[in-house]
């Protein structure tokens, strides 16, 4: 029983250190420092609209509102840290857009946590995040 | 010339927001699959889209392999005045197309 326990329990080391280390997320991660600067990442004021299960990758409906920032907004990002790509899609609102607001569809090759980061006219960034399983995955085959 | 559709309201009030979607017939290949020859495939996707509204930006967006191929926009646009919409964007192998599409205010 011990043997069996001690067994289970070195499987499972071996199994977590040799899982991949996704480069792009410490991408994404190099990415959003540099876009929030000396600034302050604030969760609140944007809404990521991503489904939690997705059941198909190669094209997955998104939403970001950022009409909530105050004082406006300068720019949209969107990441995805384990797609092979960490970036999705950046945005600069100009003078004529209305509301802060972007839509499209994106691949996204496994579950992962997608943030959406809004950068506002005064400097100061926004996120908002969401966790998402993905059945089938896209980018790859 | 990719084949698009551009959708804006009929009439819209001054300042008040719209939306406007845009879809646009584009292979938008990442550049990380392979072929059935093992080879490859090279990365051909629409890296930037402008809209402008009588000159006048309205957003423009960096678009990346994470966009679904036939990219689907929607963004939102306050007009002034009645006018012109333009749509232009640039692929991989440097094609720029640019879409017309009339704004009225009433």
């Amino acid at each position: 029983m011990m043997r069996r326990r001690v067994l289970v329990g070195v499987s499972g080391f071996v199994l977590v250190r040799l899982r991949p280390a996704w480069a792009t997320e410490a991408e994404a991660d190099a990415l959003m420092r540099a876009l929030v600067g000396e600034g302050t990442l604030v969760p609140g004021h944007v809404k990521l609209d991503l489904p939690q299960l997705v059941e198909n990758g190669n094209a997955v409906s998104m939403g970001v509102d950022a009409t909530g920032v105050p004082g406006g907004v300068a720019s949209l990002h969107v990441f995805a840290g384990r797609n092979p790509l960490p970036q999705v899609v950046s945005a600069q609102f100009g003078p004529r857009s209305g509301r802060a607001t972007l839509q499209t569809r994106i691949r996204l090759a496994t579950s992962q946590t997608v943030v959406a980061v809004a950068r506002g006219r005064d400097g100061r960034c926004w996120s908002d995040s969401v966790d998402l399983l993905v059945t089938l995955a896209a980018c790859i085959e | 010339m990719a084949r698009v559709l551009v959708n804006v309201p009929k009439v819209v009030k001054v300042g008040e927001p719209f939306d406007v979607k845009v879809l646009i017939s584009h292979p938008m290949e990442s550049g990380q699959r392979r072929g059935a020859d093992g080879q490859a495939i090279p990365r051909m996707i629409i890296t930037r889209f402008v809209a402008t509204l009588d000159g006048e930006e309205v957003v423009s967006l960096d678009l990346h392999p994470a966009i679904a191929a036939n990219p689907f926009l929607a963004f939102s646009v306050a007009a002034a005045a009645s006018g012109t919409l333009a749509l232009t964007w640039v692929d991989d192998e440097g094609a720029t197309q640019t879409q017309l599409a009339a704004v009225t205010v009433a």
